[in-house]
Parts: C-alpha cells; sequence; structure tokens
C-alpha cells in the first residue's frame, strides 16, 4: 500500500516534470490574435467567407491570408474591431441584406403543372423547368428559408420568402442557393425594389403573373436620379443612386415595385 | 438460335412491359404537320447557331442550325416553308433554348443538298462519319449523343466490337421493334456503314426475348454480312450500354469510364436506320419514329413524325384523347421526362410520348425509408440508393459523391422497387446538380 503510494507519487512528479520540459522546450507560437479574432466572429461556421468555419476563418485572419472584412456575417462593425485587432485598415462598408425579387405568389402568378416531387427548390427545376407558370419568379418551397443560418427569412402567407432585415448578416446563403437566382444583395438603407426577376416580354409576363415586370419603362422615365436601368426586357435599381424618394413605386403600373420596411438598426451596431 | 449466355447483371429488374398495344402495329406516316418548332440544341453538347433568319423560306433538309464546336450536330428543316420566328422557346427538357419555328407550305419540297452519298464499299470511313456529321445523327436511344464524335474514338483505344442495340428494354416503347421488323436490311446496313467508319469487324445485335420476331427479320441480311444476332433475356434496365456490353461481351465498364474503354461501342437500331438513310440517300436526320402510347391516347401508334411536331399534334395524330391525361411523358416510365404541356416539340431524342391517366398516375405519397434495402437489391449498378436519399435529405452532397452518386444511370430501378414510393431518383439528379455546380437563374 505504501510502496504503491510512493511509486505513484514519484511516478507523478516524473511525468509532470516531462512534460513541463516538453511544454517550454517545443512550444508551438501561437498567434494570440487568433485567439482574439476567434472570440470576435458569431461563431455560426455559416462559411460565407470561404473557410472552413469560424476558427478556420480566425487563424486565417492572423497570418493575414483573410481581410479583415472578409466576415460577411459581421458586417462592418465586426470589420472594424477585426481590423483593430490585427492592426490593419478597413474601409467602412454599407451592411448589406438580402432582396427577394418575386412578389408573384400562387395567386398571381399561378402554376402551370402539379409539383409531387422533392419539396426543395433546387429539385423542382429539375422537372420541366418547375411547376410555376413563370419560369423566373419563385417557386415557394422554401430552400433559401432552409439554409438561412440566422433565422432571417421565412415564408410569408403567400408563400413567398421574406427577409427580416434585422436579422440578416448578408451571409449570402440563400442568393447561392436560389436555382433562380432571384435573391439580391441590396444595402440596407435602400428601400425600393423591383421585385421581378423575369426576362420575358410584357405579352408574355402578363400571361403568367399579374405582378410581374412588364417592360412599360415608365420607372426609367419616372426616377429622378436616372437610377433605374432596363435590360433584357427588366428594370432593375442601381442601388448606389437610389435615394428612396419612391417615384417610380408610384407610377409602376403592376405594382412590381416594393417598400421594404423601415430598417431596424443592424446587428451589433 | 440458342438463348445467348449472357454475363452475369447485377440488380434488374422487370416492370410490366405495356407494349402490346403498339408492337403489333406498322409505322404510321400521319399528315405533314402545319407548324413546326425546330430547338437548335437537340444533342449533348454544345448549341447549334442558327443559319437562317425570320421570312426566310426553307426546304426539306435544308440545314437550318449550324454545329458548333467538336461536340455538336447541326440541325435540319423538317417541312418545307417560311421561318416565322428565330427565339427562344420551351424543350421538352425543360429549357428555353433557341429554336426556329416554321410555317408549313404543304409541298414538302426536298432541299437540293439532299443527295445519295454513295455506299457501304464505295465510301472511306472518313466520308462515313463526314456523312454521319452531316445528317446531323445523333444517338436515337434518348441520350442524342453526336455520332460523329462517338466514331471518332481517340487514336490509343482499340475499338473491336460494335453493338447495334435492339433491345428496347423500356416500357411501352415500341418504335425500334417496329424499325427492326419492316427495315431490317436498313438497320443491318446502317450497322456495316458504322463499323466501318471506325474500323471494326465484330458486329453483333442484341435483342430482347419479348421481340423475337425482330430477330428472325434481321437475320437473311445479318448472315451474309458476318454480323452476330444474339437473343437476351428480358429485364431492365439491360438496353444501357453499360449494361449490355456486360451482358453480350461480359466486359465490364470501369467507374467513370466510357464503352471504348473497353473496345465497344453501342448505337441504337433508329441510329443505324438514320446512318443509311443519311449515306444512300442524303437525307439528314429531319424524322424519327415515335411511340404514342398510353391508355388515354385513343388508337395509340408508332409515328413517323417531322423532328419539330408539338406533342399536342402527335396526340391528336395518335387520335386524341379518350379521357383526360394526367401526366405527360416524354419518353417511357422508366427513365421519361415529365412535361408541363403538350405545346413542346417533338425532338431527336424524343422516343415516346407516353400519356398516362389519373387512373395510372395517382398522386404519389412517399413515407419514410425504413432500410429495406430493396433499392439496392435492384441497382443494376451495384450503389447504394438509399443512402443517396438519406444524404440528399440533409444536404450532404459530398458524402453523396464519396459514395459514388456520379455513376448511377438514372434508371430507375430503385424508385421503382421502393415499397415507401420515395422519389429516389430525383434525390440522386439533385444531389448531381449540385455536385456538378448548378448556374443560377436561366
Amino acid at each position: 500500500m505504501v510502496a504503491a503510494v510512493i511509486t505513484l507519487f514519484v511516478m507523478g512528479l516524473a511525468f509532470g516534470g516531462l512534460l513541463a520540459v516538453a511544454a517550454r522546450k517545443f512550444a508551438v507560437d501561437a498567434d494570440p490574435r487568433t485567439e482574439a479574432v476567434q472570440a470576435a466572429l458569431p461563431g455560426v461556421n455559416c462559411g460565407a467567407c470561404g473557410y472552413a468555419g469560424c476558427s478556420a476563418f480566425a487563424e486565417a485572419a492572423a497570418r493575414g491570408d483573410a481581410r479583415p472584412d472578409g466576415c460577411p456575417a459581421g458586417g462592418p462593425a465586426l470589420a472594424l474591431q477585426l481590423a483593430a485587432i490585427l492592426g490593419k485598415k478597413v474601409e467602412a462598408r454599407e451592411r448589406e441584406v438580402a432582396q427577394v425579387l418575386c412578389a408573384g405568389s400562387r395567386s398571381e402568378a399561378p402554376d402551370r403543372a402539379v409539383y409531387s416531387g422533392i419539396p426543395d427548390c433546387r429539385a423542382a427545376v429539375l422537372i420541366a423547368g418547375g411547376p410555376k407558370g413563370c419560369t423566373y419568379g419563385c417557386l415557394g418551397l422554401g430552400t433559401c428559408v432552409r439554409v438561412c443560418r440566422f433565422d432571417a427569412m421565412h415564408m410569408n402567407a403567400n408563400d413567398l420568402p421574406e427577409v427580416s432585415g434585422d436579422r440578416c448578416t448578408g451571409c449570402t446563403a440563400c442568393v447561392k442557393a436560389c436555382p433562380r437566382g432571384m435573391i439580391v444583395m441590396a444595402p440596407a438603407s435602400r428601400r425600393v425594389h423591383i421585385r421581378c426577376n423575369s426576362r420575358d416580354r410584357g405579352a408574355v409576363v402578363r400571361k403568367v403573373c399579374t405582378v410581374g415586370c412588364i417592360a412599360c419603362r415608365l420607372c426609367v422615365k419616372e426616377c429622378p436620379r436616372e437610377a433605374i436601368t432596363f435590360a433584357d426586357n427588366l428594370a432593375r435599381i442601381d442601388y448606389a443612386r437610389c435615394d428612396n424618394c419612391q417615384a417610380c413605386v408610384k407610377v409602376c403600373p403592376m405594382h412590381t415595385i416594393g417598400i421594404s420596411p423601415e430598417r431596424v438598426q443592424a446587428r451589433g451596431a | 438460335m440458342a438463348r445467348w449466355r449472357p454475363g452475369p447483371l447485377v440488380g434488374m429488374i422487370h416492370p410490366p412491359e405495356n407494349k402490346e398495344r403498339t408492337a403489333s402495329r406498322p409505322i404510321l406516316r400521319p399528315a405533314l404537320p402545319d407548324r413546326v418548332v425546330i430547338p437548335l440544341w437537340q444533342h449533348t453538347g454544345s448549341p447549334c447557331e442558327p443559319r437562317v433568319a425570320r421570312g426566310e423560306r426553307v426546304t426539306v433538309g435544308q440545314k437550318i442550325g449550324e454545329a458548333v464546336g467538336p461536340l455538336s450536330a447541326p440541325i435540319h428543316a423538317s417541312i418545307s416553308g417560311k421561318v416565322t420566328a428565330v427565339e427562344p422557346r420551351p424543350d421538352p427538357l425543360g429549357r428555353e433554348v433557341m429554336a426556329v419555328a416554321i410555317e408549313g407550305d404543304g409541298e414538302d419540297e426536298l432541299a437540293t443538298t439532299v443527295e445519295p452519298r454513295g455506299t457501304v464499299d464505295s465510301l472511306s470511313p472518313e466520308e462515313i462519319r463526314q456523312a454521319v456529321h452531316e445528317a446531323g445523327i445523333v444517338g436515337l436511344g434518348g441520350a442524342a449523343f453526336p455520332t460523329r464524335t462517338k466514331l471518332s474514338p481517340p487514336p490509343d483505344r482499340n475499338i473491336d466490337t460494335y453493338i447495334l442495340n435492339g433491345c428496347e428494354c423500356e416500357p411501352f416503347l415500341t418504335g425500334d421493334h417496329r424499325l427492326m421488323l419492316e427495315r431490317p436490311a436498313d438497320a443491318l446496313l446502317g450497322l456495316r456503314l458504322l463499323m466501318k467508319a471506325v474500323g471494326v469487324t465484330g458486329g453483333y445485335v442484341a435483342v430482347e426475348s419479348n421481340k423475337a420476331n425482330a430477330l428472325e427479320a434481321l437475320r437473311p441480311w445479318a448472315d451474309d454480312a458476318g454480323i452476330k444476332l444474339i437473343l437476351l433475356p428480358t429485364r431492365y434496365p439491360q438496353g444501357s450500354e453499360k449494361h449490355l456490353i456486360k451482358a453480350v461481351l461480359n466486359r465490364e465498364i470501369p467507374s467513370g469510364g466510357l464503352p471504348m474503354d473497353v473496345g465497344v461501342l453501342v448505337s441504337n437500331v433508329g441510329t443505324a436506320v438514320a446512318v443509311a438513310d443519311a449515306v444512300y440517300r442524303g437525307m439528314p436526320l429531319l424524322q424519327r419514329v415515335v411511340t404514342v402510347t398510353g391508355r388515354p391516347v385513343r388508337e395509340p401508334a408508332n409515328l413517323l413524325l417531322r423532328i419539330g411536331t408539338t406533342f399536342g399534334a402527335a396526340i391528336e395524330a395518335a387520335g386524341g384523347l379518350g379521357e383526360p391525361a394526367a401526366r405527360v411523358v416524354m419518353g417511357g416510365p422508366m427513365t421519361g421526362v415529365a412535361q408541363a404541356n403538350t405545346d413542346v416539340p417533338v425532338i431527336k431524342a424524343t422516343t415516346g410520348i407516353l400519356v398516362l391517366g389519373r387512373r395510372e398516375s395517382p398522386p404519389v405519397v412517399s413515407t419514410p425509408c425504413i432500410r429495406c434495402g430493396r433499392c439496392a437489391q435492384s441497382c443494376p449498378m451495384r450503389l447504394l440508393p438509399l443512402q443517396y436519399d438519406a444524404q440528399v435529405r440533409v444536404g450532404n452532397y459530398e458524402r453523396t459523391r464519396e459514395l459514388f452518386v456520379m455513376d448511377c444511370i438514372e434508371c430507375g430501378a430503385c424508385a421503382w422497387a421502393c415499397p415507401a414510393r420515395r422519389p429516389l431518383v430525383h434525390a440522386i439528379r439533385l444531389a448531381k446538380g449540385e455536385l456538378r455546380g448548378r448556374r443560377v437563374g436561366r
């Protein structure tokens, strides 16, 4: 009994000593900034930065491979914080949020066929281009909602996705997931959006949707700041020029141009 | 003739054949369509560029789409008349592709370029390849792979065998069966041209046991040419070229490989007939045999249809519908493509138009997977469809790649066997699409 206690005690001392020596001698120089960066990151591993997760991004940032503003989810506030930790400069950029560019739910833009496959937009487009009459619009199966890691999207009562501007971090997961390519990023302060993605001619759009852009160009003529461009039968807003005056909203005969709600404060700002 | 001793195949199923309504009736030639819409992208590879403009008059067989790049096939006018539009139109594969719409003048005037090219003895391999390309010939079994490209294997591949595929294992379809019965000489002439184009001496025609009479029709023409006729048991998907090669020659294509990797080329019976027409008559591929069938169709038939005829017109030519359609499919029930409407045109890949009524196509209700493994047992590629389904449900597409999802031939045997009626092929196609990198928007 006594012998066992003494043996173990001595062994413990010996191994402890060895470990202490090894820890000194073979110490890896870890950049203390890695830990600081990681602590500041959102920690949801969304992958929007292009790295395998938040810790991989933190390591890359400390090494100097990733830019301080490389985390879309953290936004400008985090970029400033990381720049301070890393001793670098970032330009202040406005926070961007996702905008859904389709207003045609089933009541406005009815389906042309019955779809009974996997309830996922990416699966639906594989079958005859999808069941929706409009081949550019929202399929309403909620793939964007499911890929959102920040609970910033939901399907509204009309089966169209809606973005909660205060929760959206701008990670662009929904933009990449949408097989129609009808979700775009827009500066958070811009409130006027042309909610249509159809590049069909006006006559075709009228047949499949009651709220689609019919390429009448009234908005283009009305805009005092020349912020609306027109190509491929579709009007688009140049967010850098738009000043939210809403003149276009009033003239649009199809009520395609929508106003997003007044912005709540940005995350963490 | 004794039954061929086939190579061992795993999986395989035998769904109801449903071929009896059309198999014994001769191929019909319906009246010329008043108008056609001819997509300029009907094949695997790069789309064609339009060679005609709106308002122009075209004649039958005139080239309207020029092939671009090494993997492409030109496209020809299928009726004579006036071009009314050159614009994107929906095609039966669910795409919007550039198409030429022609309003027919009813004269069916042949283009001056349509003239005989020579014979199997007078032409060199290169001249045969050229004639095949100029005629816009693609594989008519459904994949629409440009035949000229198939006939131009890299020089390091030693091709020794050509198999003519007369299996037509897909239920409902009987177009190849009728072609073998009605044009056996041309089918074998086409095979001889194909064999000469790649310089092989070993030729086989493989037919399933439910079409034994086709083999008898071919026999008189095969014996002098030294072509072997093979009767295989009826099973699905034996008409898939990988499985046909295994069944006929007991050679197995490695994962990700092509038939040429084991020294074999395979073409469909319809392709061979088209090759014979292209060489002996100079006729481009502008019509094909389409099986229009399904219970709602009043007079199911094999129709020789001009490319560009709408599905609606084709169904009318088969007597129209006796009851409402629940589903219209291009191709057969196993690998066919569901349509959103019948305004789409017949293309080179249209093997059939299958109309299903409500009774054959009730709304599908799938229940959870119970891991019974029937999908894996029925899979002719020895894959694990249940795993793909589970991984796709959680969005883990990378894992499906590790499990060889890319080797799936999408034959549908797994979904047919699944007692939970899970959309397995759909899940697999979704995984393949995501792994290949999806194009966003259109």
